[in-house]
């Protein structure tokens, strides 16, 4: 199957903006997925709320739209329940670091099989441009027309220190390398959290004066790095690690009781 | 003498964000009224920039001839 036939055309064209990443975002992870010659049905992808978790309605994959924050609640139940499934979490900075933050780390620390591709665009798009955990700091949002105080998260740093096995980070100027590190969370067995770096050219860029796609875009290059160069946001794989499966212990644990072995 | 490639756009998909225009090394595509088009079909080489930049799954580069 080839990246474009995973779209349900009669959703499409999207409503995002003109210009906004996140549809770049959604071709890199169609095409990684399509490489690997994946069933639509054994696919579930499920998002949360806001722009990126638009999503999973054009998708024609099982899809769950659920409410804000709580994709990864959503998308552990279905993993428990149909371990089969090749479970996918598209969610954006807000959704995934501020309400559902709490359900990230503990994902991460669980180690659940769930590729979960957060789209940071630095702010809360849908809901006009408020600042999210993400937005940098001094950077103006609706919320923050002086300059934000707050200092934002390390997103892959925060997804190692809760326990991830797999966390890497992209940039939608960089779709070539995009899909490879989705790919490789894709295969991984454990969870993996991709956070993508992508435009928001209709709220942060222009709160930001930082002009149009194709200049957010050229910030990127300019300021993002795949080989480690000093003071740019590195991009790459920092994590990968085997390590026991939640779903995989689980299931082991419920067969040596069934067993009647008890606890090992 | 025909290109080597397709490069087809589709307008209903296309919102003229003019990102593909940017990446390209060829200067195949141009910003037409508010979408892109294609100004100079001979000079693609198939590097897939454009699409695989895309962000509205507007654009499809093939190899061979029109298929018409």
């Amino acid at each position: 199957m080839k990246y474009k036939d995973f779209l349900r055309k009669d959703k499409m064209p999207h409503i995002w903006c003109p210009g906004c990443g996140h549809g770049m975002v959604l071709s890199s992870f169609l095409r990684a997925l399509a490489k690997r010659e994946y069933h639509p049905d054994k696919v579930a992808v499920i998002s949360g709320i806001g722009c990126s978790s638009r999503a999973s309605g054009y998708l024609n994959f099982n899809t769950l739209h659920t409410t804000h924050g709580r994709a990864i609640p959503f998308a552990t139940g279905i993993k428990m329940a149909k371990p089969e499934l090749k479970v996918v979490v598209l969610t954006g900075d807000g959704d995934s670091a501020a309400i559902g933050g709490n359900h990230l780390i503990h994902a991460a620390r669980r180690n659940i099989e769930l590729t979960v591709i957060v789209f940071n665009n630095n702010i809360y798009g849908m809901t006009s441009g408020q600042y999210s955990p993400l937005t940098p700091h001094m950077r103006l949002a609706t919320t923050a027309p002086y300059g934000n105080i707050d200092y934002p998260f390390d997103l892959v740093k925060l997804a190692e220190g809760a326990g991830a096995s797999f966390v890497a980070r992209g940039a939608t100027a960089q779709p070539r390398h995009l899909e490879k590190i989705i790919g490789q969370g894709l295969d991984h067995n454990g969870f993996s959290l991709i956070e993508v770096i992508t435009q928001c050219p209709t709220y942060f860029g222009r709160k930001n004066r930082m002009g149009s796609a194709v200049d957010m875009l050229q910030w990127q290059r300019d300021n993002t790095s795949t080989t480690g160069k000093e003071g740019k946001i590195p991009l790459g794989i920092f994590v990968q690690e085997e390590r026991p499966e939640y779903c995989a212990n689980y299931h082991h644990l419920v067969k040596t009781v069934a067993e009647g072995k008890g606890s090992e | 003498m025909a290109g080597k490639f397709q490069v087809r756009i589709l307008p209903a998909y296309c919102k003229g964000c003019g990102i593909c225009v940017s990446v390209c090394p060829k200067q195949v595509l141009g910003l037409g009224k508010d979408k892109a088009q294609v100004v100079q079909p001979d000079q693609c080489i198939g590097c897939l920039n454009c699409e695989y930049h895309c962000p509205d799954f507007a654009i499809t580069v093939t190899e061979g001839e029109k298929d018409e």
